[in-house]
């Protein structure tokens, strides 16, 4: 049942992305970019997501439990480090750079743009060199807790 | 402004919060994209298959739109193939390393007042603001 629920989850996220016009990399750097053409859209979108997760996160916290799991993982660490604000950076320089985050450019998977898989494969590459880099760091330092999905 | 599409942005935007609430009332899970691509490459761990399933229904929804007759173009990327392997690989790690990108900070945690995903949010964006700045106009590249 959970992966019936996260494939509906998937598919009405990408209906989103889609919709609102997010999974163009034209669209979005027309929203990054103030001093030409701006395009307000992203702000929209995201100001209405945030008004419906806002309230639909208050509900779901108010439960027990979720439908289908054992137990909620809603993230708990509230300080702001370095690898926060690092990795933040990074990650605003790439999507800078082509205007693809995440989401759409697994969504744009599905118009088979070799740009797009070349894009795809390098981010699971990044993601992959993050991790044997902590696994590196973990085994010099004393057992420290692994980091897996630190907030989302 | 004359790209700017509030309505269809707004009717998008609804459909992804509610996503992201669904998937926290079914699974209890945040819909961060790039913390679910991690799970679902982490092949010894315990989330590969609801990550794997959520990416399935995120590249299979432009499929279905299509149905109701919303076609999905070939994305524009005008960019070299150096430039977009180095920003891919920027983004993975830089998302793994801050803990999450436009969906587990920008939308996920910002919906809960985190401060560490508004900190985030803030620094992405105006990151990705100065790169376009610079790339599209400073330097013409």
């Amino acid at each position: 049942m959970q992966m019936l629920a996260a494939l509906a989850c998937g598919l009405i996220f990408g209906w989103g992305l889609l919709i609102s016009g997010m999974v163009e990399p034209t669209k979005v750097i027309g929203f990054l970019d103030i001093f030409g053409a701006w395009d307000p859209s992203l702000a929209v979108v995201m100001a209405a997501a945030l008004g419906v997760s806002g309230v639909g996160f208050r509900l779901v916290a108010a439960r027990q439990r979720p439908v289908f799991a054992a137990q909620s993982s809603w993230p708990t660490r509230t300080d702001v480090d370095a690898p926060l604000v690092i990795g933040a950076i990074l990650f605003g320089v790439g999507w800078g750079l082509v205007g693809l985050c995440p989401g759409p450019a697994l969504e744009n998977l599905a118009t088979l743009a070799p740009r797009v898989i070349a894009f795809v494969f390098a981010m699971a590459c990044g993601m992959g060199l993050h991790r044997l880099w902590q696994g590196l760091r973990s085994e010099a330092a004393v057992r420290q807790p692994t980091e897996s999905i630190v907030d989302g | 402004m004359e790209n700017f599409t509030p309505i269809s942005a707004a009717i998008g935007g609804v459909l992804i919060g509610f996503a992201a609430t669904l998937l926290m009332l079914f699974n209890g899970r945040v819909a961060g994209i790039s913390g679910i691509v991690a799970a679902c490459l982490n092949v010894r761990g315990h989330d590969i298959g609801w990550s794997a399933a959520f990416i399935a229904g995120l590249v299979l929804a432009p499929m279905t739109a299509s149905l109701v007759g919303y076609s999905m173009p070939a994305p524009q990327m005008p960019d070299s193939w150096t430039i977009v392997v180095i920003a891919g690989a920027l983004v993975g790690f830089g998302t793994r390393l801050g803990g999450g990108c436009t969906s587990g900070h920008g939308v996920c945690g910002m919906a809960r007042l985190s401060a560490r995903s508004i900190v985030a949010t803030a620094i992405f964006m105006a990151t990705a603001i100065i790169i376009v700045a610079l790339s599209r106009h400073a330097l013409g590249v």
